[in-house]
């Protein structure tokens, strides 16, 4: 079985991050990047999977800018096979990525691809889902376990109620919770055999597959800062405060 | 490289992120209750192993992962930002112990030696200070006599980084005491050997995760195969790592500074005083203004002498002078830290003052701040000249 695996190229969870003055985004000048802490542990999973000998090949993919490569290449020092590097400038949206996941996925053939449930830049939680739609494969989402019986997946999801597991047939769309799994860091001795493993690269342009926005920004704004808490004196002065301040009874 | 910008590139720095991905994930978290216990568990070393950090720059059919000195340095501030002692252990096993082996030692010193250091199994340690000199290193009176098959080594060594936890010993002893430096051989020899006695244990103001040890040698019997590179050649063997040191000393001090300058950051942002955060009085956000300053000069200087070791050279007064500025700004860094906690941090509670205590060595070991001013002298007229 061979899995993809798409990585995406985030401002490191460690940085504090900062509004541009201009509010139409995020500033990434002299920010550090790393790989999606979600799509750390989609890797994760893809390799324990091949650990234990159910899968027999793990591709990283990534889409963006030239730096991308870099993503890729911590993906493969924790052990993935080969990357692709999917490259351009453009600004990119979750059903852009979907596209081009679907265009890479009709040329590899994965049986199961695990991406992130979400980008923690952007949150959008759409690319799976997007991408699962256009392949019309199942999927699960919010995956905190999976399992391989007899050619299907069963798939513990982390949904608001509680725990949900499902079955699904393969090939399939897998997107992973914070639970999955703990994600390992690459051994320096794999960083440096990792610089021989192949990655190629590809255009949107090539592939045929149009990137023109359909969504537009329209302002970013830091969120509003958190005021000091007070302690109350009674039951009574809480009740007044949930009323009358907060307005939530 | 000289010229070019002393930014490290992709692949050291996807080892500085890993070491750093370590350190966050397996040192700090425990580092302030080590630090109580004066002990950190001899499995850490081995973990440390598994990621690779102890053998870094050992090429990579003996286990190491064959990365470069700036790699190297770059990993070893981030474990130095995570735990000083646990920095000091990882030094001394990649370098001087196993870059001399790598350097200098016969194929089965490599294949046995080299590899069980890299892998874990292994822990090496320096024996060069004695109780009499450490300076001076030249004046040491342990003694190698040969004997059939071997040698018999008798003398006391002090200030051994994890002398009692290591399991291989790269000892130096005076071998002819009438050829002066050129009298001086190195050996590599297992502790286990019944004439290795740790004889102390040293109680200390810093790095206490690590044991820092006196150990004597009673008529310990060293075979002919443990003997590193030739007769006579031991000074040569232990000193032409010192450049490698002092830098890898320089990068524990900038590790130590930048996590003194974290925790410093942090709290200004959380403490108020007079109705704001501290680090809006701008006495408070200067100091940690200069304090960043520092901490970049000081890694600016190490990266570069790395960068010249990498590029073949022996960068011998840019690794002093990389030590000597590094270690005295961690003291700096360290106490303005403490200074911007205030009482807090005066407190075990904080971090700082455990930092501040970690890094004063780094003005001590490998070469003191006088002794690195005494190579810095020496080469003045080249300095001066411009090179
Ligand atoms: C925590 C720790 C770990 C260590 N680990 C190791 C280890 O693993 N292996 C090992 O072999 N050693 C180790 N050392 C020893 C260390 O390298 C020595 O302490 C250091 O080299 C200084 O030697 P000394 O202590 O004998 O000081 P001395 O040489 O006695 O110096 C005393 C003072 O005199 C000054 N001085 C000396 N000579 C001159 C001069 N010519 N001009 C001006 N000033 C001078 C020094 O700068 C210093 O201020 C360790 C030390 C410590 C504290």
């Amino acid at each position: 079985m061979k899995i993809l695996v798409p990585v995406k190229r985030v401002v490191d969870y460690n940085v504090k991050i900062r509004v541009k003055a201009d509010q139409t985004g995020v500033d990434l000048n002299n920010v550090k990047m790393s790989m999606n802490p979600f799509d750390e542990i989609a890797v994760e999973e893809a390799l324990r999977m091949k650990e234990a000998g159910s899968a027999d090949e793990v591709v990283a993919v990534s889409i963006g800018v030239q730096q991308c490569q870099e993503t890729i290449r911590t993906a493969l020092a924790m052990g993935a096979d080969r990357g692709i590097l999917v490259k351009t400038d453009a600004e990119l949206e979750p059903l852009h990525v979907a596209k081009i996941l679907k265009a890479v996925i009709d040329e590899e053939n994965p049986e199961l691809v695990i991406l992130g449930k979400q980008a923690i830049d952007d949150d959008c939680n759409q690319t799976g889902q997007m991408l699962a739609a256009l392949l019309g494969r199942p999927q699960g989402t919010f995956a905190s376990k999976l399992e391989l019986v007899d050619g299907k997946l069963n798939v513990t999801r982390e949904v608001d109620a509680g725990l949900q597991t499902i079955t699904i047939d393969m090939p399939a769309i897998v997107t992973t919770d914070l639970r999955l799994n703990e994600p390992r860091y690459a051994s320096l001795p794999n960083i440096m055999k990792a610089k021989k493993k192949p990655i190629i690269e590809n255009t949107p342009e090539d592939m045929g597959i149009d990137i023109a926005p359909r969504l537009s920004v329209l302002k970013v704004e830091e969120p509003p800062k958190r005021e000091a808490g007070i302690k109350v004196e009674t039951v009574g002065d809480l009740v007044d405060k949930l009323r009358n301040e907060a307005g939530v009874i | 490289m000289p010229g070019e910008a002393m930014q490290p590139n992709e692949t050291q720095r996807q080892i500085r992120d890993a070491a750093r991905a370590f350190a966050r994930r397996v040192i700090a978290p425990n580092a302030a209750a080590w630090d109580r216990d004066e002990a950190a568990p001899r499995t850490v070393l081995r973990e440390m192993a598994a990621a690779g950090l102890m053998g870094v720059m050992v090429s990579p059919e003996y286990g190491g992962a064959g990365a470069d000195f700036v790699a190297y340095a770059l990993a070893l501030e981030e474990i130095s930002a995570a735990d000083g002692g646990l920095s000091n252990m990882m030094a001394a096993n990649n370098s001087p112990v196993a870059a001399a082996i790598q350097q200098h030692g016969t194929p089965e010193q490599k294949s046995d030696y080299l590899t069980r250091l890299t892998s874990g199994e292994w822990f090496g340690c320096i024996h060069l200070t004695e109780p009499h000199t450490g300076s001076d290193a030249a004046a040491i009176r342990t003694r190698a006599r040969r004997v059939e098959g071997g040698w018999r080594l008798d003398g006391h060594k002090a200030f051994i980084t994890g002398g009692a936890t290591a399991e291989l010993a790269m000892i130096v002893a005076v071998t002819d005491p009438a050829a002066g430096k050129k009298g001086i051989s190195t050996f590599v020899t297992p502790t286990a050997n019944p004439g290795y006695k740790v004889i102390a244990r040293e109680r200390k103001l810093g790095h206490r995760t690590n044991d820092t040890v006196q150990v004597v040698f009673e008529d310990m019997f060293v075979p002919d195969g443990d003997l590193l590179g030739d007769v006579g050649r031991g000074l040569a063997i232990a000193l032409a790592n010192l450049s490698a040191g002092r830098i890898g000393v320089a990068a524990q001090a900038v590790g130590g500074a930048r996590a003194a300058l974290e925790a410093a950051h942090a709290y200004a942002g959380e403490r108020e005083t007079f109705g704001r955060p501290i680090i809006e009085h701008q006495a408070v956000a200067f100091k940690l203004a200069a304090m960043a300053t520092e901490i970049e000069a000081a890694r600016q200087l190490y990266l570069h002498a790395a960068g010249l070791r990498d590029a073949g050279e022996e960068a011998a007064t840019e690794a002093s002078m990389a030590k000597l500025f590094a270690s005295e700004m961690a003291e700096r860094v360290a106490s303005e830290a403490i200074q911007i906690h205030g009482g807090a941090g005066y407190l075990n509670d904080f971090p700082v003052e455990k930092i501040y205590r970690d890094v004063r060595v780094y003005q001590i070991y490998e070469g003191t701040s006088e002794v690195q001013k005494i190579m810095i002298a020496r080469n003045l007229d080249a300095i001066v000249a411009g090179n």
